[in-house]
């Protein structure tokens, strides 16, 4: 017997959100990097803007979707490389779950970017440990943490100024909410 | 209308933001510093087919001869620093290399199986993982 599915306008927004976030990071992911695992996460722009817009499981199916559909597209699906975005997407929501009230009752002194830079670094953190443990089993991993560690505070704060900036009140960022009516 | 008002910046990054951003400086310079700028050289490790054969204090100059399957290969140990001097390996690599100065250094003369290791007071890490 065969239901059809109803869908939530939770569904729809996820839906949206999360397409927005897969073409980021199919761009992003077309875009040569030095070093492996040093890249910018211009997708998790859309991750912190749906955190702070919405809520926190919002931001999670929105983040752990396209982690899959993404893997999916480049053929990475339960590959390393799969594992390591997934367990670094789960770390950072991790940390954003912790964080998010810091910003969202403390808005004078915590913004987008606190978010950011701790959860890049959580993200890049998780990475490494499993690169330690899984792939690459010899503390030699740890010679190249610095350069990791320093892109992920980097890109943490490049993206969390985004976000701020897509933020700004008034209407002045497409993310205001004077800008979005649907925003409860 | 001015794009970057002082006003909207400050609101962009605000006082905890920075807070975090130089705590997160402070702790990768630590980082850096711990994991780069790891302490002098101390000891010279010599190894045959991986296996250690010898290590010798960088502090006593010496010449050390090993004997691998091509022949022998002579390390030379002086002032703190150590070299292959001769190796009978065909492309001499390993000697080309010159002197090692500082902890985790490695000269491979695969050719023969030696190899010349120089380790700091504590273990340190090896870029040769990489």
């Amino acid at each position: 017997m065969l239901h059809r599915l109803s869908l939530t306008p939770d569904d729809h927004r996820i839906a949206r959100l999360t397409a927005a976030a897969i073409a980021i990071a199919l761009v992003e992911s077309a875009v040569p990097s030095p070093l492996p695992g040093v890249k910018p996460g211009l997708a998790n722009i859309v991750t912190l803007l749906v955190l702070l817009r919405y809520d926190w499981a919002t931001a999670a199916w929105v983040t752990l979707l396209r982690v899959l559909a993404v893997s999916l597209l480049v053929g990475q699906f339960l590959a390393p490389g799969f594992v390591l975005s997934l367990s670094g997407a789960i770390a950072s929501l991790g940390v954003l779950f912790v964080f998010r009230p810091l910003v969202t009752h403390h808005s004078r002194w915590f913004g987008p970017v606190s978010l950011s830079i701790l959860a890049a670094l959580a993200h890049m953190l998780t990475q490494l440990l499993i690169v330690r443990v899984w792939l690459v089993p010899s503390p030699g991993v740890w010679v190249l943490a610095p350069v990791f560690f320093g892109a992920a505070l980097f890109f943490g704060m490049l993206n969390g100024l985004i976000v701020a900036w897509l933020m700004q009140p008034n209407g002045y960022g497409v993310a205001s909410s004077e800008n979005l009516p649907h925003n409860t | 209308m001015n794009c970057f008002p002082k006003q909207k910046i400050k609101t962009l990054l605000r006082p905890g933001d920075v807070l975090i951003l130089l705590v997160g400086i402070a702790g990768w310079a630590i980082l850096t510093l711990s994991l780069w700028q790891s302490g002098p050289a101390a000891q010279a490790q010599v190894r045959r087919d991986g296996v250690l054969v010898a290590a010798y204090p960088l502090s006593e100059d010496r010449t050390v001869s090993v004997v691998g399957p091509l022949g022998t290969t002579m390390i030379r140990i002086e002032s703190g620093r150590a070299r292959v001097v001769s190796d009978p390996g065909p492309r001499q690599y390993c000697v080309r290399q010159g002197w090692l100065t500082r902890p985790g250094e490695m000269a491979l003369c695969a050719p023969n199986h030696i190899s010349l290791t120089l380790t700091g007071g504590q273990p340190v890490y090896e870029s040769m993982a990489y």
